[in-house]
């Protein structure tokens, strides 16, 4: 039997029938697609871990540390946090969309849904950087001169908090100075690590975007668009759990 | 092959609970629940993320596969924070030097 | 019977010449050739700093290195065999090489990333051989903090971000496994129909998926303590060193099954094909693959002890630790019975075979005395736990992954080795192997420490005969080197199947060609029939 004759007859017929995007390896572009969508799906998991290790080291830190916890989740304005939660589920439902002109085909429309959600993202990045930069200001970094002095804090805005609590907070300076510093370090590391993700997922797009506009998608093939979708999703719902445990921590007082 | 393609109607309406689900749990976060504020909180933050997995990743009308890859992650996610609990519910806060007296 | 056999014309390894064909392939066997020669460089690296260790610890007294160079020794040998030895070897060469056509593929899903993951490999290692030159790390390859955030001067970050790097190399292969075997089977290739091989590496692919980043993350919150001053861990800043130590072992007691599983995996092929009988309690032992990787990840505190963790917490592990012994004792009570009245034979990977059922069942066994709570409270941190371990590591892993390779040669290179060097260097594998760590099980019940350069005086002879063993298991390790280049060149040819074995890997030419297959083959036999082999045999060259 002579391999290399019959593999040339084999490859000549294929070729004539299968969808430019199909890669030789796979028989069909529904196989081709399913192993991306579960392949993208498995590296998700890697990142619920990834970022599961934070959740981890949070959850430990809270229970032990709870009212320094609570007075320095006070010293972040709810409202950037809140407003940086309605733009990335603005930005999903931008990026929901975007998939879906791709789905059907539409090539202008998922162009400017996608355009949509990366200005979105950068807002979000915007954000962080005026809060990061009123944290940088108020030495809230640990590492870099770190001092919690609440008495120097103004009390976050008009948001209905009246004095500083109805509990009488146990805890020496020197307690509070250490305890809210390891707030801080998982704060910055959290919201940090997520950002990195949001830069990466605007890249990511920036190229999805030009391959839309250079026509490489259809209805058959638009894998890459659901994929960035996907992943910015799960971004978003990183930031789903990181809003409520990082900045509405006893609120109530 | 195509996906499923959802109507724009549902991802607005998806979009809409998720919105007023984020204002509710910030309202939440100002009523005194005591203990119960950080279950509340999770659970609505649990829920948004089933409505984001559910429709706008398009689990909903998935495979199998793709079902038991997403619970997989979440089982594994589960036993991490569980079982580090296990051990630190069950002592006692030791002091570090600096907060002994 | 058959014609002279001849090297075919067209393969994969003639399918292209230049630097360019290699460095950017797409081809699952050329990149499983790459990773074989990249992580048996790093072995030998690992082997240098044990050679140093051995060295220093056949006299008692601290005469050969300082304390801290002895330190960054264990250190080195733990990362560089741990992280660019072990958790890649089996999966990346063998698995690379070897899941496609046994599932009837012509690649893997992706083999773009199977590419990137071998570029992540060695950017990793790239890191890790620079904080070596650098002057080494000290820290031990766990990296506990506070030590290793705050006390150690040594070069902690550049090796936290090779191991970092290099885990998502092992992410990738994993990721990459899965896909592969649940889409990517030929008709007919059922679940129920594919090699053990398979599935332990499937097995293998979840816990390095779900346990890696964890490890991860868990490196770069070290990292960013050490270099940025953040405090997580140190309790000088308030932080917990044990909250380190749970989120390290939740990934690194499922990497040891990692390590071990692919082996597992092997030691299945081998045992059926060399006895000629079909694998005793198939799906037990496939089921017991999975059992391995799930409880696995729950049992990691075992390593933790004496460390400060809740008496209740140390109970709810000690007795969890008990429950994944089970799978393997499944597996080990599978082969013996694939082996009685079967036709059994002694040829070199075979001969690998048997040294790992018994030396995996003593690591095995060890390891119940050190889940037992009662127990591991005096032997924690002495040389029981390294014999322990390594018994596992090279005993179990490292000797499958011979066996493997000796197995595979042929199909992989289409040349035979030296049957007479081989078994000699596999009888001198076992033979070096126990002498250098059955006295380690003596000397540390008898309570010498590890990670110490010197130790009192009435422990020098089992140090010695330890010290004395690992000679001879060196040069067992290096005389494959020789046979297998001698064999490249001078080998006999191989044909396809000189095994006679089953599976499907078996039907493809010896090399394969770059597509495996001609056609896509159709199955419908179940897994190990030996009796079929001989007849399929007949339509190969």
């Amino acid at each position: 039997m002579s391999n290399a004759v019959v593999h040339a007859d084999i490859h000549g017929q294929a070729h004539a029938a299968h969808h430019p995007a199909l890669r030789h390896h796979f028989d069909t572009m529904g196989q081709q697609k399913e192993a991306a969508v579960i392949g993208m799906w498995v590296f998700l998991l890697t990142e619920i871990l990834f970022f599961g290790g934070l959740f981890a080291a949070y959850m430990v830190y809270r229970v032990w540390y709870f009212d320094a916890f609570a007075e320095a989740s006070r010293s972040l304005e709810i409202f950037w946090g809140a407003l940086n939660t309605a733009v990335l589920i603005g930005s999903s439902l931008t990026m929901a969309m975007a998939v879906r002109g791709a789905q059907t085909n539409k090539r202008t429309a998922t162009i400017n849904w996608l355009i949509l959600t990366m200005l979105l993202g950068c807002v979000f990045l915007g954000v962080k950087v005026i809060e990061y930069a009123e944290k940088i200001e108020h030495h809230h970094v640990p590492g870099f001169n770190y001092q919690w002095a609440p008495a120097h804090e103004a009390a976050p805005a008009a948001e209905g908090v009246a004095a500083e609590g109805h509990r009488k907070l146990s805890l020496t300076p020197e307690q509070l100075q250490l305890m809210t510093q390891i707030y801080f370090s998982l704060y910055f590391t959290m919201t940090g690590l997520h950002a990195l993700h949001m830069i990466v997922g605007i890249g990511l797009m920036s190229v999805i975007t030009w391959m839309t506009w250079k026509g490489k998608f259809d209805r058959e093939y638009y894998t890459p668009v659901e994929m960035s979708g996907l992943y910015w999703h799960f971004v978003d719902i990183v930031w789903i759990f990181l809003f409520p445990l990082l900045y509405l921590v006893e609120r109530h007082t | 092959m195509s996906g499923h393609v959802s109507p724009v109607g549902l991802y607005v309406t998806i979009f809409g609970a998720l919105t007023v689900l984020t204002a509710l749990t910030v309202f939440a976060a100002f009523v005194d629940l005591g203990q119960f504020n950080f279950l509340v909180a999770m659970v609505i933050a649990v829920f948004k993320a089933s409505l984001v997995i559910w429709y706008f990743m398009h689990v909903k009308y998935a495979s199998h596969l793709t079902k038991l890859t997403v619970a997989t992650g979440l089982f594994f996610l589960v036993i991490l924070l569980s079982m580090t609990l296990i051990d630190y519910s069950s002592k006692a806060f030791t002091p570090m030097p600096p907060f002994l007296q | 019977m058959l014609d002279k056999l001849k090297i075919p014309e067209r393969h994969y390894l003639n399918n292209g010449h230049s630097l360019a064909s290699w460095l950017l392939t797409k081809d699952h066997k050329r990149i499983a050739i790459m990773y074989l020669i990249s992580i048996s460089v790093m072995f030998f690296l690992g082997g240098l700093f044990a050679i140093g260790i051995r060295l220093e610890l056949a006299t008692p007294q601290g005469d050969f290195v300082t304390a801290d160079t002895y330190n960054k020794f264990f250190t080195m040998h733990g990362v560089i065999m741990v992280f660019f030895f072990l958790i890649p070897s089996i999966p990346a060469v063998l698995g690379n090489f070897l899941i496609p056509p046994m599932i009837g593929a012509k690649d893997l899903a992706f083999p773009r990333i199977n590419l990137i993951s071998l570029y992540i490999y060695w950017i990793g290692g790239v890191f890790t051989l620079y904080a070596m030159i650098a002057g080494g790390v000290d820290t031990g390859w766990t990296f506990y903090t506070p030590y290793s955030a705050t006390g150690s001067n040594t070069n902690v970050v550049p090796t936290a971000v090779g191991v970092f790097i290099a885990g998502f190399s092992s992410i990738l292969t994993g990721l990459n496994f899965i896909v592969t075997i649940h889409r990517m089977r030929a008709p007919g290739m059922t679940w129920f129909r594919l090699p053990l091989f398979v599935w332990a590496h499937y097995a293998t692919s979840l816990v390095q998926v779900l346990g890696t980043p964890v490890v991860a993350i868990t490196i770069v919150m070290l990292g960013v303590e050490r270099a940025l001053g953040f405090g997580i861990f140190d309790p000088a800043r308030g932080g917990d060193p044990v909250l380190f130590q749970h989120l390290f072992w939740f990934y690194s007691h499922p990497a040891v099954y990692i390590m071990i599983l692919p082996a597992l995996g092997v030691q299945s092929e081998l045992v059926s094909t060399f006895s000629r009988k079909t694998i005793f309690g198939y799906s037990f032992v496939a089921f017991s693959s999975l059992a391995i990787a799930v409880f696995g990840f729950i049992v990691w505190a075992h390593h933790m002890f004496v460390a400060g963790i809740s008496t209740y917490a140390a109970m709810v592990f000690s007795f969890l630790s008990f429950s994944v012994a089970i799978p393997s004792a499944v597996k080990v009570f599978n082969w013996t019975a694939t082996l009685y009245k079967g036709a059994i034979s002694f040829e070199t990977p075979m001969l690998y075979a048997y040294g790992f059922l018994g030396l995996f069942a003593i690591g095995g066994l060890t390891g119940l005395f050190l889940a037992t709570l009662g127990l591991d409270v005096h032997v924690h941190d002495t040389y029981f736990v390294v014999a322990h371990f390594h018994y596992i590591m090279v005993g179990g892993a490292i000797m499958g992954y011979m066996g493997g390779l000796h197995f595979w040669w042929p199909k992989m290179t289409g040349r035979m080795y030296s049957e007479f060097f081989s078994r000699v260097s596999a009888i001198m594998v076992f033979v070096g192997f126990n002498v250098t760590f059955f006295p380690q099980f003596v000397v540390g019940y008898l309570g010498m420490p590890r990670r110490y350069h010197s130790y009192p005086d009435e422990f020098q002879v089992l140090n010695v005969m330890s010290s004395a063993g690992a000679t001879v298991l060196g040069l067992g390790y290096a005389l494959p080197v020789l046979y297998f280049l001698w064999s490249l060149r001078y080998g006999a040819v191989a044909g396809p199947n000189p095994w006679r074995a089953s599976g499907l890997e078996w039907q493809m030419q010896s090399p394969p060609l770059t597509e495996n297959f001609v056609e896509t083959p159709i199955v419908d036999t179940e897994p190990y029939e030996y009796e079929h082999v001989v007849s399929r045999e007949k339509h190969l060259v």
